[in-house]
This record gives C-alpha cells, sequence and structure tokens, in this order.
C-alpha cells in the first residue's frame, strides 16, 4: 500500500492537555507526525490542528476516526495535496557583510520573491512563503553564503471544499 | 450551597450522581476528599483497599455487576500511577469508571513536589476523557461532564485530578446540575435507516448466516432486544468472551464461545458463513486469529456504537451505527422469522467432535489428578447458572468461561482485552457490592492470585462474602502451554514454589481448606458455598493440563486445534 501525504484539520475545544491526547494517537501507532500547527480558527474559541502525515489510506482513515472519537475533538478532516491550498513560511537569518560583499545574494532574493524582513548592522532576515520546494530552494541557494539561522513553519492550509463544523457546534 | 470547601463539592458531587460507595486509599494530596467522607459516611461508603490498583479492579468489578459507574479515588503520585493498569483495562473493555486523585498544590505543579507526578499526562493514552481541576468552582461541572461521558455512548475510564489547593478553597454557590451533553462529543451516533434496511435484506436472502456478539448487548442493555432478534431471524450465535452471559448458556440458538480458546463449531463455521453479523464485538485479535483469512467468503453486518471499530480490523459491508438496543429493535420487523436447522446442525456436530475430544475427558475425569473443568462441573452443579463468576487471567480464566453454566446477565466478570493479571480478586471483591443478593465466585490462578493477595485484607474488613476459588498448578499455566507447544518445552521462569494460600487466608481471618481429591472436591464446593461470609478453596489441580480447542497466535479460525 503506498503512502501518501495527507493533511489532517482538527477543530477542537481549547483545552489544557489536548494536544497530548491527540499526539499520543499517532504515538500509539508508530506514525511519525511531518508537520504540526494550531491555532484558533474562524470560530472563536474553537482551534484548528493542522497536521501532516505520510501514510495509507486505510491508515488514515483510522486515524481520523481516533481523533474524531476523542472527547473535545468537535470534528476532524483529511485531504490530499490535490485537496488543499496550503502554504509554509521559511526565515531565514544571514550575515549582513555577505549581501554586501557577496552580489549574487541579491539576485538570488529577487529572483526567489522573498521579503527583506529586517537589516541591521551584523544579519539580517528574509522570510519566502510558499511550497516547500520554494523554500527548500531559496534554503539551497543561500546555504553557500553562510546561513546563521534557518527556521521553516509547519504546515498551514485551508480545504478547496468546506469542512462544515458548525453542526457540531448546536 | 454557600461556602462550602472543594474537598465538600466533591462528595455532594458524588452524592448527586448517586454513588454511594467509594473504592480508595488515603494519602497527603488527597486528605481534605477524605475529611469530608469522614463527614459523609453514612451517605458514602468508603472501602479501603490495600492498593490502588485493588481499587481500580473493585470499582470494574461494581460497574459490572451492578451496571452503574464505578468509583476509584487515590492520592497523588504513586496513588495515581497505581490506578493506571486498571484504567488501562477499563479502556480497552469499555467499563464505566470515574477515578478522583488528589494532585500537589496548584503552585507547586511542575516542580517535582512531593509525590508530584503528571498524572494528566500518564493517563491520557487510557482515559475516555481526563481533566485537571485547579479552581473549586470548577468541581460541579467536571464531575457532571465526567459521569455523562464515563457512562454514555461506549462506556470507559475517566480521571479527574484535584489539586489540593482547590480542595481547600471555599466555593460560594454550589450547584450539581447533571450533565447529559457535551457539544462536542457524540455519545451515540446517528443511525442511517438505510443500514437497517440493507442489513435486513441481506439477513433475509442468507443461506448460513452467523451472528456473533459481544459486551455492546450487555452495556447497551439489550439482552432482551437480541434475544427477540436471534429467536426470529433463528441464526446461530456466538459470544465473545465477554458477551458471555448476555442471554442463557443453554439458550437453543447459542452455539458457545467464539475466540483462541473457544468452541469449535464457533471458530471453525465463521469462515463458512455466508453472513457474518457483528453485534456489539469490536473484532479483536483473540476473536479473528489471522485477518487475511477471517470470514473472506462472508458479507459483514456490523451493528456498532462507536464509529471508529468500524473497518478497523474488519472490512464490513454494512455497519449499523447506533445504540444496539434501539438498532435491534428497528431492525426486528424487517426479519423473516426462519429456522435455520440444517445449518445450526453444523455446530451441533462440530461441537460433538468437540466434546469427545476435549470436553469429556476434562469436564467428566475420573482419575488421575484434578482438572480445572471438574471444578467449574461442580460450581455449576451447586450454583444452578445463578452465580457471578470472576476470573482472572490465564488458563484457568479460559476454562471457566468455556464451562460456566449463565442464566443471568452481567454474571461474568474478567479482564478480557488487557489480560490483567491480579483483576479477579479487586474485581470479585466490587462485584459482591455492586450486587449483594447474588453469589460471587472468584477463580482464580495461583499466579494471578499472588499479584493482588493483599486484597483478601479488604474482603476480610468488608466482610464481603466473596467465595474465591484458588486453581493452583504450581504453574504460570498459559505461559507454560504456550512454552510447551511453542517454545520446545523450556520452561523459562513459569513454575511457581507457592505458600500455603489456606494459612494466608487464615491470617486474615478467612475461612479456608484446600482439596486435591476429586471424591472431597464437590463436598469442599458445598462447604464453600454454605459458609456464611468469605471463603477461600484452593484446588490443587493437575500440574501440566493445556487448553484446548486452540488457535494458534496468527493462524486462521479454521485452524483450530484440538490437541
Amino acid at each position: 500500500m503506498n503512502n501518501t501525504n495527507y493533511t489532517i484539520s482538527i477543530y477542537t475545544e481549547n483545552n489544557v492537555g489536548l494536544l497530548n491526547r491527540i499526539s499520543a494517537i499517532f504515538l500509539k501507532r508508530h506514525i511519525n507526525i511531518n508537520s504540526i500547527t494550531c491555532s484558533e480558527s474562524e470560530i472563536s474559541n474553537v482551534y484548528r490542528f493542522i497536521i501532516v502525515v505520510n501514510v495509507n489510506d486505510l491508515q488514515i482513515l483510522k486515524l481520523v476516526r481516533q481523533i474524531e472519537k476523542q472527547i473535545e475533538v468537535i470534528a476532524a478532516f483529511f485531504h490530499t495535496d490535490d485537496e488543499t491550498i496550503f502554504l509554509e513560511t521559511a526565515l531565514y537569518k544571514v550575515k549582513s557583510k555577505s549581501l554586501f560583499e557577496e552580489r549574487q545574494i541579491q539576485n538570488i532574493i529577487k529572483e526567489s520573491r522573498a521579503n527583506m524582513v529586517t537589516v541591521k548592522p551584523d544579519f539580517f532576515v528574509i522570510e519566502k512563503t510558499g511550497w516547500r520546494d520554494e523554500t527548500e530552494d531559496l534554503y539551497q541557494k543561500l546555504k553557500p553564503y553562510g546561513l546563521l539561522q534557518f527556521v521553516r513553519s509547519g504546515r498551514i492550509s485551508v480545504s478547496k471544499k468546506s469542512m462544515e463544523i458548525s453542526k457540531f457546534l448546536k | 450551597m454557600k461556602n462550602i470547601s472543594g474537598a465538600e463539592a466533591v462528595i455532594r458531587s458524588l452524592i448527586s450522581e448517586g454513588v454511594d460507595v467509594l473504592f480508595g486509599y488515603p494519602g497527603g494530596a488527597i486528605m481534605p476528599v477524605y475529611d469530608e467522607l469522614y463527614k459523609f459516611e453514612k451517605e458514602i461508603n468508603h472501602i479501603l483497599v490495600r492498593h490502588e490498583q485493588g481499587a481500580t479492579h473493585a470499582a470494574q468489578g461494581y460497574a459490572r455487576s451492578s451496571g452503574k459507574v464505578g468509583v476509584a479515588i487515590a492520592t497523588s503520585g504513586p496513588g495515581a500511577t497505581n490506578l493506571v493498569t486498571g484504567i488501562a483495562d477499563a479502556q480497552i473493555d469499555s467499563t464505566p469508571m470515574v477515578c478522583i486523585t488528589g494532585q500537589v498544590a496548584t503552585y507547586l505543579l511542575g516542580s517535582d513536589a512531593f509525590q508530584e507526578t503528571d498524572i494528566i499526562g500518564i493517563s491520557t493514552p487510557v482515559t475516555k476523557w481526563n481533566y485537571q481541576i485547579t479552581k473549586a468552582s470548577e468541581i460541579a461541572e467536571i464531575f457532571a461532564k465526567a459521569f455523562f461521558i464515563a457512562k454514555s455512548g461506549r462506556p470507559g475510564p475517566v480521571l479527574i485530578d484535584i489539586t489540593k489547593d482547590a480542595q481547600f478553597e471555599m466555593v460560594d454557590n454550589f450547584k450539581y446540575k447533571k450533565c447529559n451533553k457535551v457539544r462536542s462529543y457524540i455519545s451515540i451516533p446517528e443511525t442511517d435507516s438505510k443500514s437497517i434496511s440493507d442489513a435486513a435484506a441481506l439477513i433475509n436472502k442468507s443461506k448460513k448466516p452467523f451472528i456473533v456478539w459481544g459486551q455492546g448487548v450487555i452495556l447497551g442493555n439489550a439482552e432482551k432486544e437480541f434475544t427477540e432478534f436471534i429467536d426470529k431471524s433463528g441464526i446461530p450465535s456466538a459470544w465473545t468472551i465477554l458477551g458471555l452471559s448476555a442471554i442463557p448458556t443453554d439458550h437453543p440458538l447459542n452455539v458457545g464461545m467464539l475466540g483462541m480458546h473457544g468452541n469449535y463449531g464457533p471458530n471453525k463455521l465463521t469462515n463458512e458463513c455466508d453472513l457474518l453479523i457483528a453485534i456489539g464485538m469490536r473484532f479483536d485479535d483473540r476473536v479473528t486469529g489471522d485477518l487475511k483469512t477471517y470470514a473472506r467468503q462472508a458479507k459483514i453486518i456490523h451493528f456498532e456504537i462507536d464509529p471508529a471499530e468500524i473497518n478497523k480490523n474488519v472490512k464490513v459491508d454494512v455497519p449499523v451505527l447506533g445504540d444496539v438496543k434501539k438498532t435491534l429493535k428497528k431492525i426486528l420487523p424487517k426479519i423473516i422469522k426462519k429456522n435455520h436447522s440444517s445449518w445450526i446442525e453444523k455446530f451441533r456436530e462440530l461441537n460433538k467432535i468437540e466434546f469427545k475430544k476435549v470436553i469429556d475427558t476434562e469436564y467428566n475425569k475420573t482419575s488421575g489428578g484434578l482438572s480445572m473443568a471438574e471444578v467449574i462441573k461442580s460450581i455449576n452443579q451447586n450454583t444452578n447458572g445463578e452465580s457471578i463468576l470472576v476470573t482472572d487471567v490465564g488458563q484457568h480464566q479460559m476454562v471457566a468461561c468455556r464451562y460456566t453454566k449463565f442464566n443471568k446477565s452481567k454474571s461474568n466478570i474478567t479482564s478480557g482485552g488487557l489480560g490483567t493479571m491480579g483483576f479477579a480478586l479487586p474485581a470479585a471483591l466490587g462485584a459482591k457490592i455492586g450486587d449483594q443478593k447474588r453469589e460471587v465466585i472468584a477463580v482464580i490462578g495461583d499466579g494471578g492470585f499472588q499479584m493482588t493477595i493483599q486484597e483478601l485484607g479488604t474482603i476480610f474488613q468488608t466482610k464481603a462474602a466473596v467465595k474465591i476459588i484458588i486453581l493452583n498448578n504450581n504453574f504460570l499455566g498459559m505461559v507454560r502451554q504456550w512454552q510447551q507447544l511453542f517454545f520446545e518445552k523450556r520452561y523459562a521462569s513459569t513454575e511457581m514454589i507457592n505458600p500455603d494460600f489456606v494459612a494466608i487466608a487464615k491470617g486474615y481471618f478467612i475461612e479456608s481448606s484446600k482439596v486435591s481429591i476429586r471424591e472431597n472436591l464437590n463436598k469442599e464446593i458445598i462447604k464453600m458455598l454454605n459458609h456464611d461470609g468469605p471463603y477461600l478453596l484452593e484446588v490443587i489441580i493437575e500440574k501440566e493440563e493445556n487448553v484446548f480447542p486452540m488457535i494458534p497466535t496468527g493462524s486462521s479460525v479454521a485452524d483450530i486445534r484440538l490437541e
């Protein structure tokens, strides 16, 4: 059975310990989480987890059912990459010296359509939002010039089709 | 109610839920609650166990004999961690239980304070829900929610951790309101009426239908609806170990027990039926054997309350979600009355083979050492299927479950899913307290008995009239059996040199005797049953007896072995 990237969207109550309860479901089945984010959703005080895993089509069904079974989970959905609009954000911290000494860097930033977030005397930070291969491409290009720090967020996504959760909140 | 402490709010919450018995053990972080228990001793009977694990198993036994929520209470740290085995057991066997643990004061959380442990973190994967209370004002709402969650839908254990400061804190306006809804929780899924008609259509056209049912029938109080359903449809039916006693053993459509040590007929014919109807069961691996060869020829219908169980282990054709009491009622008028006598006869024929090869030799044994089955036979002869059987885990459990005759529901209490040795003694105590009118007989192996042997103290103190039978073969018998069959008789650490169990019972002032001779067995059983109060009977049984039939791990149900 082939593994696929699935984006799991989980709408939950805002309670201490819920992250632990959700992650335990993956732990119990020895499944690694590729990325996880959580923020307040479009409904006030309802939180939304977005978890990316690489599993097969049977595993994803069972995982999502187990997640949905948790008392404080309002609803859980899963989508393939084709069914979602998704992005990640990356930050790159580079020595300011290299910005002036290596002309090429400026071209790289321009071509990648990254944004300059801040410029300080000793370092500057650029931000790039996009798909994984775009942030990765910029990472590979900047790497030779000495990245001081690099960080990439977990995936955030919205589904193309609607996810009806209001019926659960009656 | 004005100005009561959090601890009093805890007790008043329990009383509001109809709790009149607690199984527990005091300690520092739960002392304010115990102080209130002292004041409320007329309303709530606290049973002091000898180890917190015993409290959970007793609460489980209580829940399963009474149908109510069992409540266990312990202090923080080791008190809380000692509950974990029982919580895990209740989770996998869907037993409604509320556990209350004390916790260090809020300002100490995370400081590695004395007897601090993260019981919320530890219990998360084995609870249906858990919550840490840090303010007295939360108590009423959280307790109401806890009891609702524990008993509704597919039942399970809930843990409430209460910081010590929340127990001391005063509440101004304590008001308890029972909970019947949690917005993020669907206790009973909606039943699709199409699933009922699809299932009925499959049942009506099936030539060789077969029902496999589990504890869902008992938990759903659906014994009557289930009996009507099988009586009308005329379908041969087999129980899982937790489904035992939902209908009388002698019901003409009951064809026996499923699973690794179940009966020959139902296991073998699982792979010959054309329609498998699963009711309130979850296709545990001990029931299905190798999934790749399990009932592949059959269409499958699954009556189930928990949507996460649908297609979890076995792919089903028609899932019927909902409360089985209601779904069986809905399907009944759509079922054509039938009589599958020639198909049922196949079960009987196979079970006759089992009788000849296995049952007759051990149940009706006349020479050599005592068999486990003979002991159960004697119990059957003297209790007429009216008593509650509590078993531990291992060979004795399989034998007792295979042979015990049941006439009433809620008569079989065992650790099915988790297989917790040490379960029986405290569970029997809880079962007796949950249903005082009934005889409770605990059948326990010599290994498991020693895992929670200290609860003899609780039985003595409470004078709970539990009858305890130790089937002593001086071996961890089931492991030894596997060593014999699959590890070339390398009996690594399975032989036990045991203490004098009779002397130990006497040390606890519990009447006790020992029997090893066939002629005396029945007499001793009668003496035990007639004794007014708890009694321990040690039976010395054949040292190396094996439990058959057996489906070796990973084998097909059709490859069940008789020897």
